[in-house]
């Protein structure tokens, strides 16, 4: 138990699971709206790598500590 | 008397109880739960590696016997950058932001109404649960038969009110129409699901809340602008993110009404997968499609399953 308690203390503050949760649902939002939106193909081509990137960190942040 | 475990114990045969007698609680469990394991391997997650595996290859299904090729990531590539998908995508978003607000607004509408316990408000709940009850496939197909312009209910309807001949429009077979055709079905359909969920959030506001604004002389205009909406903003929230995803998936109903037409108008990207996959056969193209399309649904659950989450903490 104390273990656990230290390794969460150990934790960067940054790489808390709240604050990255964001950023990945973030990213799987901007991707979302680059995937539909009418104004740049340039937009929409990218738009896949950066719902894969948030999807793929959200799975992996979510194991993070709070 | 005996209890239920000693009953079920008296009742197994002696052989299969020597048996069992030997494993370990945790070996029981997973005997019980390796069957439903093993269905959901082959019934979903195969299906998903293969899918994944054919997305980098050439493969055409009408053609089984053709050379198998890998070709990495070409197929995201051409999908990336073809326009044609590109304005799938597009028709997508307007049937999917345009059915969500009409259905947000409402819903949470019809909540408002139904939350005020007149009488006879359980008949009308169930009156207007009714379209959600329906399934799509059904749904399409009757509304297919309202919006013929001669004998439709629905062009009679409009042209009782503004006067208008009854077959001057199309709902289904115009352009500008078609898109907004599947919008209104939607809608009639989903509207109930939004007003559940709002019905929901409502019921969950503690009455002692509004009391204690009614001693602060707080107008029903106040009172529904700092409780009501923030209280029950978590659970829109939810309804969005659901029907967001379950539109953007959206096939059956599409297919029955327009399937896709006039020309590519209402073509949302479920039609376009069906297409290149059952139409030009271009399997390895159509996976990698479906991959997209998997990718996207799945990131935006997680985000519906964190949203959940919090509706559970409130």
């Amino acid at each position: 138990m104390s273990g656990q308690v230290g390794r969460v203390l150990q934790f960067p503050r940054w790489l808390r699971r709240g604050p990255c949760e964001t950023v990945a649902m973030t990213l799987i939002g901007l991707g979302v709206v680059m995937l539909m939106q009418p104004l740049s193909l340039d937009l929409y081509s990218y738009s896949f790598v950066t719902i894969l990137v948030g999807t793929l960190g959200f799975v992996i942040v979510s194991h993070f500590p709070d | 008397m005996s209890t239920l475990a000693e009953r079920a114990v008296a009742r197994t045969p002696r052989r299969l109880a020597s048996r069992l007698g030997g494993l370990s609680d945790r070996a029981i469990a997973w005997l019980f739960i390796t069957p439903s394991v093993l269905l959901l391997l082959a019934i979903n997650i195969f299906p998903l590696l293969w899918t994944i595996q054919l997305s980098f290859t050439n493969y055409r299904a009408n053609r089984p016997n053709a050379p198998l090729r890998y070709i990495g990531l070409d197929n995201y590539r051409d999908i990336l950058a073809d326009a044609d998908v590109w304005h799938a995508m597009q028709a997508t978003a307007h049937f999917v932001l345009w059915s969500i607000g009409l259905e947000m607004l409402l819903g949470f509408g019809l909540a408002l109404l139904i939350n005020r316990r007149f009488r006879g408000h359980s008949f009308w709940t169930t009156m207007i649960l009714l379209p959600m009850m329906l399934s799509p496939a059904v749904v399409g197909n009757f509304w297919t038969f309202l919006l013929q312009p001669q004998i439709g209910l629905f062009n009679s309807a409009v042209a009782f009110f503004t006067g208008a001949d009854p077959s001057s429009f199309q709902m289904i077979g115009d352009v500008a129409l078609a898109p907004w055709s599947i919008i209104m079905v939607d809608t009639w359909m989903w509207t109930p699901y939004v007003m559940l969920i709002c019905l929901a959030g409502l019921r969950s506001i503690p009455d002692y809340i509004y009391e204690a604004t009614e001693v602060d002389r707080a107008s029903p205009w106040r009172q529904f602008w700092s409780i009501t909406l923030p209280m029950v903003m978590p659970f829109l929230i939810l309804a969005i993110l659901f029907r967001a995803i379950e539109n953007f998936k959206m096939f059956d109903m599409v297919n029955l009404l327009t399937s896709g037409g006039p020309g590519s108008t209402t073509e949302v990207a479920s039609i376009t997968l069906k297409r290149e996959a059952f139409e030009k056969w271009r399997t390895g193209h159509s996976s990698a499609l479906a991959i997209i399309l998997f990718v996207t649904v799945f990131g935006a659950a997680n985000i519906y399953v964190r949203a959940l989450d919090r509706v559970k903490q409130r």
